[in-house]
């Protein structure tokens, strides 16, 4: 399993545009943020707190999408297949790899926010952090499912709009779910994202975390073993 | 003794088409066994249902004794895919660290490989920036560093020069008389006269399974290309 999260890190390490993106987007973004709201600086705590958190989820789901497919189009898959290595251990590997590079861009990002461009986390920028690398992996798992139903490079960017952008929208993060419209808050409670926003807003706003905030972080981690047990019954040792 | 690759009746369909069509063939233990036939004939999906990342639609496939694809055949076979299967984004030697850690290969296996390839000179270079040949060398690598003792390997001696395909060929037989059995595909009968063992493929089907001198003799053709195309007429006739 360290083997291919070294493995992962190092492929990753050799494009430092790449990393200058991971780490430069989400600051760049959160900073643009701040001064679009210049005018209604508490909307831009409302949003720009929780944001840190889901900036990994967005990333993630796009990198392990491409990252997959490149290993399942270049036979390195097929190769890894024929080995004595355990699909667990190869969804292991990527999981620690990609936990430590949200681990990065999460502390990065909630330094620049919490500490610069004044957001507020009442219980800590540590748990929207942890809260976000939590959230990293949820994106890495979905974006592994999502992987297995493209066969191009050009299909697996267009599953970034088509999976990640319906959950931001829905979650709460620009519109509250009791404003929406009936139906779409039945859809919002069934998205993974909408529990993990919960528990930044949660996490950000004053007040007892409580229970809710227990069963959204259950809820988040429980979708992201699901969408991993059905990522790895995509990785398939024999192919037609 | 008992053939190291058995196969009986072995059916594949590929995309809605019948790509191998009752086959059947044995390879023998500590030979190099020569796969030859044009490209498309089937070689490759042949060989990706020894390994046993080939979904069969009938027949049966063992290898050392195993059916194809068992878990611990995992360890003793080593796959060569036709298009170098390595991380382009890594240098050479580390994706022989990583393949020697998946399978779990002994230290110090990884500058013995290098050498048998000889890829020393460029063991620190992206396999991005590799000309083709060193990039198959490299994928090679990958596939000897954990010795295991059956190789499958899909034309690993295209596009290299003359003077490294001798060498490869050269350590092909070293590996055979350390004890491995080879099956290696080529859809060049220039290749054929390097091995112990024929088998002559066309359109999803054995046609022949020979020796060199066997094929020349039966022929009367000395030349080995020659040889196979009055296979083929003989088999059409």
């Amino acid at each position: 399993m360290t083997a291919t999260a070294q493995r992962v890190l190092r492929q990753i390490r050799r494009d430092p545009r790449t990393i200058a993106l991971l780490i430069g987007v989400p600051v760049g973004l959160l900073t643009l943020l701040r001064y679009v709201f210049d005018s209604q600086v508490t909307t831009f705590e409302h949003i720009g707190a929780p944001m840190c958190g889901l900036f990994p989820f967005t990333l993630m789901f796009l990198i392990t999408s491409i990252a997959m497919l490149r290993e399942r189009t270049s036979g390195t898959l097929e190769r890894l297949m024929s080995l004595p290595i355990s699909k667990a251990s190869l969804l292991g590997g990527y999981a620690i790899a990609f936990g430590v590079l949200a681990a990065v861009q999460a502390a990065i990002v909630c330094t620049v926010g919490f500490a610069w461009l004044g957001l507020n986390a009442a219980h800590g920028a540590w748990l929207v952090g942890l809260l976000a690398v939590g959230n990293a992996l949820l994106g890495m798992a979905l974006g592994l499912f999502a992987s297995a139903f493209a066969r191009t490079e050009f299909q697996a960017v267009q599953f970034m709009p088509a999976i990640v952008f319906p959950q931001l929208l829905l979650c709460g993060l620009f519109v509250p779910r009791s404003a929406m419209a009936g139906p779409l808050q039945v859809v919002a409670d069934a998205f993974p994202l909408t529990y993990a926003f919960d528990a930044l807003s949660r996490a950000t706003h004053p007040g007892p975390l409580g229970r809710t905030f227990a069963l959204d972080v259950v809820v988040v981690i429980g979708s992201t073993l699901a969408a991993l047990a059905l990522g790895a019954a995509t990785l398939r040792r024999r192919t037609p | 003794m008992t053939a190291t690759i058995h196969i009986e009746h072995l059916h594949v369909v590929r995309g809605g088409r019948t790509v191998i069509e009752d086959l059947s063939l044995d390879v023998s233990p500590g030979r190099v066994t020569g796969l030859l036939g044009p490209s498309g004939c089937g070689k490759s999906t042949l060989m990706r249902a020894i390994v046993g990342v080939q979904v069969v639609a009938a027949g049966r496939v063992e290898v050392l004794g195993r059916a194809a694809g068992e878990p611990s055949l995992r360890h003793d076979v080593g796959y060569l895919t036709q298009s170098p299967s390595v991380y382009t984004d890594l240098t050479v030697t580390e994706n022989l660290q990583y393949f020697a850690a998946v399978t779990g290969a002994p230290p110090g296996s990884v500058d013995e490989v290098l050498a048998q390839v000889a890829l020393q000179d460029a063991a620190g270079q992206v396999v991005g920036s590799l000309s083709g040949g060193q990039r198959t060398r490299a994928s090679l690598a990958t596939t000897l560093v954990n010795r295991p003792t059956v190789l499958v390997l899909d034309e690993p001696t295209v596009g290299l020069d003359p003077i490294l395909r001798a060498d490869l060929w050269q350590s092909f037989h070293e590996l055979t008389d350390a004890g491995a059995t080879l099956l290696v595909s080529s859809h060049s009968m220039e290749e054929a006269a390097e091995c112990d063992d024929l088998l002559l493929m066309r359109e999803g089907a054995i046609l022949s399974a020979t020796t060199p001198d066997e094929l020349r003799e039966r022929t009367g053709e000395h030349d080995l290309s020659r040889a196979f195309l009055a296979v083929v007429r003989g088999a059409g006739a």
